[in-house]
């Protein structure tokens, strides 16, 4: 059995508590993990500076260097992991087994994770917005134009507590390492794959493992990163949100209601971009922040609503390793249930219709004696009021909204890509200005199509970094 | 009286002596387990406590349902049974014969009506449990908690737990048990004890709005406290403390420098379902150091305090827990039949006993689960391993807040 054990600082710790993760369909024990606890995670913590003195022995660009290394080891290389060793394809194969994702989506997420890696020069180039390298290194610097600047780290670690079952979203943490900040991962029980791979990448790439902590555990192992790490992020639902807002310690990062909204000038050519609005809906399943939940648009919403559920609404689960498979499986027990019944619920409200029922051959809810799958679902609502106008499940789920493009902006509320198709530049300014969207795409560019060079919910330069002052002489006379 | 002759500190025994209760009826409250010669039969030792514990349970349900001495609620009950507990419990077996105790007919009042006759009159206290919300339930109690921390005394070594010197109890207080309990432990063995309060209702408040902030804040409040009383010199050597808080305190100390062993504490108890093998392992390794010794146990106000098996590395830190029979019994029993024994080795739910002159608890469905154990020379009756959280309730059950 494959033996995986507490990272610490780059050293293995075996625990006196090991949790199986087992198959999702079978509930074979796949590997046992060892688990931390919290107290020694806090104990660990009180070592955090070591980390950034270590990667602080590496220019950033020596570390870009590596992460291009890391990459190639990541995608390709067979990797030790734990007691044994694994290859790419193990590695998609046991990722789908634990967390339902079929092998083909974990193939893709390896290949995005990967680029990454590969373009990490480029994308802290884009995030600093060309500063140069060593000013962050030392903490101040002169920038080409001859002004000096400071960037003070304000964490010597950051602290990542992972999502069980969504492995798109280990790109976020991949610049901290060139960053010469060091790495603490709690991984979710399900996905521990990544983090664990990624870490062997680096190691065997040139990353001293001095810098890395990995903590499998229970929910007090969550808490103590959290508690413990200057700077912290964290996967949850909206009252994991609710209570990080406002705490600059934190990014917590939950739901994204990303939408596609048609403004009056293109609504009228809906048709020319079904593909766009399907795939956004669709694609990893439905399963990311940045899967599209919702089309806004002031006209031809029904038949927006029908061609989506036309093209979704028949698509039926198939195995994990069928190449074609594009549901994910839930594989938490009764959560499927619980989202049906809460949709069908939300379903009796004036105005709401489910459009995709009639392309389906069957119910939504496909139950499994260990896990479920939740087939497509378009509904159709006539106002923004029904709760179910703004709503976002973990699989392909959007409604179709029918809103006046002046309201629009107002109603959509928190997004986190909004794709808006227009060309009004009025609207577009408005879009621009408008708080409530993160990224924005104002073009033909699906919600799901992230740009790396781009920062993801706040930059993470900013999140890590503080912009100060900083002299070392005395200003011009004045 | 075998406890008290043990006790250094003379004053004590007046106390316990006046508050000796029915001086006519003679319970006899045979020696807990350590002072028992060892036996190398081991199941010579079990047989005896068996009859021992058979014996027990006759004094205690004639005692409880004895119109002159039993407590108005269990002579009520007894109006509903279709047998008579005085003529038909001969053994402890036979306490299957009453329904499954209901926790939640400790809910509310009167609290008189636990009080057995045959103790009316006597100083009585009341201990809670819960009570975040709603009305908490309570048990009565006259001298059982000190009965309890005395026994429990004779378990703990005195080269780490040197008699006579100071203590710390860094736990809840208010009404709860531990306060008094510990208090007295500190005093049976010479000693004074120092308390540093936590109020675990707030704590749950505080956590169940997500408040996490705040619970920080009232932790660092309480570990400050513990840590000024520490720098006192009030030549505190033992100490007891909930897992969560003795971690707070040791990585508070050594934030300042020092540490548990160097602020001179020699010998700590704590206890609840977080002492897991790993965090023992952590503690011994870890946190404490090897010259500090740290004992697990097991517990709650019904029932009194059950003790670790004594730290052996063959063991590989795990913990096996013993009820103080025959004043308490632990079954590990099948998750589908609570009158179902499981097999040695296997899991099962905790079901409780409790068996004083204050209280008759014929089976009580605990909130843990655990693995039964074989008996040990030094307590000769079935054990229970690696208790924790009861699955069905595990995730609605908040572990651990103090």
């Amino acid at each position: 059995m494959l033996e995986i054990p507490v990272i610490r600082w780059g050293k293995p710790y075996e625990s006196m508590e090991k949790t199986p993760v087992v198959h999702f369909e079978t509930g074979e024990a796949l590997a046992n993990v060892n688990q931390a606890n919290g107290g020694l995670i806090k104990m660990d913590m009180r070592k955090a500076a070591k980390a950034r003195e270590i990667l602080r022995q590496f220019t950033i660009e020596q570390l870009c260097e590596m992460c291009v290394k890391a990459a190639d080891l990541y995608l390709n290389a067979t990797l030790p992991l734990g007691n044994g060793t694994q290859n790419p394809q193990e590695f998609c194969r046991i990722q789908s087994a634990t967390t339902g994702l079929p092998e083909n989506m974990c193939a893709a997420n390896m290949r995005k994770n990967a680029y990454v890696l590969q373009h990490m020069k480029e994308v802290l180039e884009a995030l600093t917005r060309g500063l140069p390298f060593d000013i962050l290194t030392n903490g101040y610097g002169m920038e080409s134009r001859g002004i000096m600047v400071s960037y003070q780290a304000q964490t010597s670690v950051l602290g990542m507590v992972l999502p069980s079952n969504s492995p798109g979203v280990h790109t976020l943490w991949m610049p901290v390492i060139p960053l010469q900040i060091g790495l603490v991962l709690k991984p979710g029980s399900q996905e521990l794959w990544t983090p664990y791979r990624m870490y062997e990448a680096f190691a065997q790439a040139g990353v001293p493992r001095e810098v890395f902590c990995l903590y499998p555990g229970g929910f007090d192992c969550g808490g103590a990163v959290m508690e413990t790490c200057e700077r912290a992020m964290i996967f949850g639902g909206a009252q994991t949100i609710e209570r990080y807002h406002g705490d600059p310690r934190v990014q917590a990062h939950g739901p994204g209601f990303s939408k596609i909204l048609l403004g009056d000038d293109m609504v009228d050519d809906w048709e020319k971009y079904i593909d766009l609005m399907a795939d956004s809906i669709f694609l990893n399943s439905g399963r990311s922040c940045i899967s599209a939940s919702g089309v806004w648009a002031s006209r031809h919403t029904e038949a927006i609503a029908d061609a989506l559920a036309k093209r979704l609404g028949p698509i039926a689960p198939r195995p994990m390793n069928d190449p074609a498979a594009s549901l994910a499986a839930f594989t938490v027990p009764g959560a499927a249930k619980a989202i049906n019944a809460q949709i069908e619920e939300l379903l009796k409200v004036p105005g709401v219709t489910e459009v995709s029922a009639k392309y389906r051959d069957g119910d939504r809810h496909i139950p499994h004696e260990r896990y479920d799958f939740l087939r497509p679902t378009i509904v159709h609502c006539t106002s923004s009021e029904p709760a179910i106008a703004n709503t976002e499940y973990m699989f392909p789920f959007a409604s179709v909204v029918q809103c006046p493009q002046n309201e629009m902006i107002k109603k959509i509320g928190s997004t986190l890509v909004g794709t808006c198709l227009t060309k009004d530049p009025k609207w577009s300014r408005e879009l621009v200005d408008a708080t409530n969207i993160d990224r924005l795409n104002i073009g033909e560019v699906r919600t799901n199509q992230l740009h790396w060079m781009q920062p993801h919910e706040g930059n993470i330069i900013d999140f890590l970094f503080r912009a100060r002052a900083f002299q070392n002489s005395p200003p011009p006379a004045h | 009286m075998s406890r008290i002759s043990k006790s250094k500190a003379p004053w004590i025994i007046e106390k316990r002596c006046l508050a000796d209760y029915h001086p006519t009826t003679t319970i006899t409250c045979p020696p807990f387990a350590s002072e028992s010669p060892v036996v190398s039969n081991l199941s010579e030792s079990v047989s005896s406590a068996k009859a021992k514990l058979d014996a027990h349970t006759v004094e205690t349900v004639q005692w409880h349902f004895h119109p002159s001495t039993g407590s108005p609620f269990w002579l009520e009950k007894a109006k509903t049974y279709k047998f008579d507990p005085l003529t038909e419990v001969k053994c402890f077996d036979d306490l299957k014969k009453f329904p499954h105790f209901e926790d939640e007919w400790l809910r509310g009042g009167p609290i008189s009506r636990w009080i057995p006759k045959g103790l009316a009159g006597k100083p009585a206290y009341v201990f809670e449990t819960g009570g975040t919300t709603g009305i908490p339930k309570s048990r009565m109690v006259i001298e059982d908690h000190w009965i309890d921390y005395e026994n429990f005394s004779d378990t703990l070594p005195d080269e780490s737990f040197p008699r006579g010197s100071n203590w710390l109890m860094l736990g809840p207080s208010g009404p709860r048990r531990l306060r008094l309990a510990v208090e007295h432990l500190a005093q049976y063995r010479g000693g004074i004890c120092f308390c540093v309060d936590l109020d675990p209702r707030w704590v749950v408040k505080l956590l169940k709005k997500g408040d996490v902030a705040g619970a920080k804040a009232y932790a660092d409040h309480v570990i400050d406290q513990a840590v000024t009383i520490l720098s006192a010199g009030h030549d505190i050597k033992c100490a007891f403390a909930t897992p969560k808080l003795l971690e707070a305190l040791a990585l508070k100390l050594m934030d300042k420098g020092t540490s548990i062993e160097e602020s001179g504490i020699t010998g700590i108890f704590a206890g609840g379902t977080e002492f897991t093998p790993q965090w023992y392992r952590f503690c011994r390794e870890e946190l404490l150091g090897p010259n500090v010794y740290i004992t697990p146990t097991y517990g709650n106000t019904l029932m009194g305090l059950a003790c670790g098996k004594p730290f052996d590395p063959a063991d590989n830190y795990k913990i096996t827990y013993f009820a103080p029979q025959p004043r308490a019994v632990i079954e590990t029993v099948e998750f589908n039949d609570y009158d179902q024994l499981v097999g040695y080795g296997k899991t099962g739910r905790v079901k409780l006993y409790t068996l004083t002159k204050e209280l008759f608890i014929p089976g009580f469905m605990e909130r843990d689960e655990g693995e039964r154990e074989l008996p040990h020379e030094k307590y000769p009756w079935d054990g229970i391993s690696g208790t924790r959280p009861f699955h069905e309730f595990a995730s609605t059950t908040t572990v651990g807040v103090y």
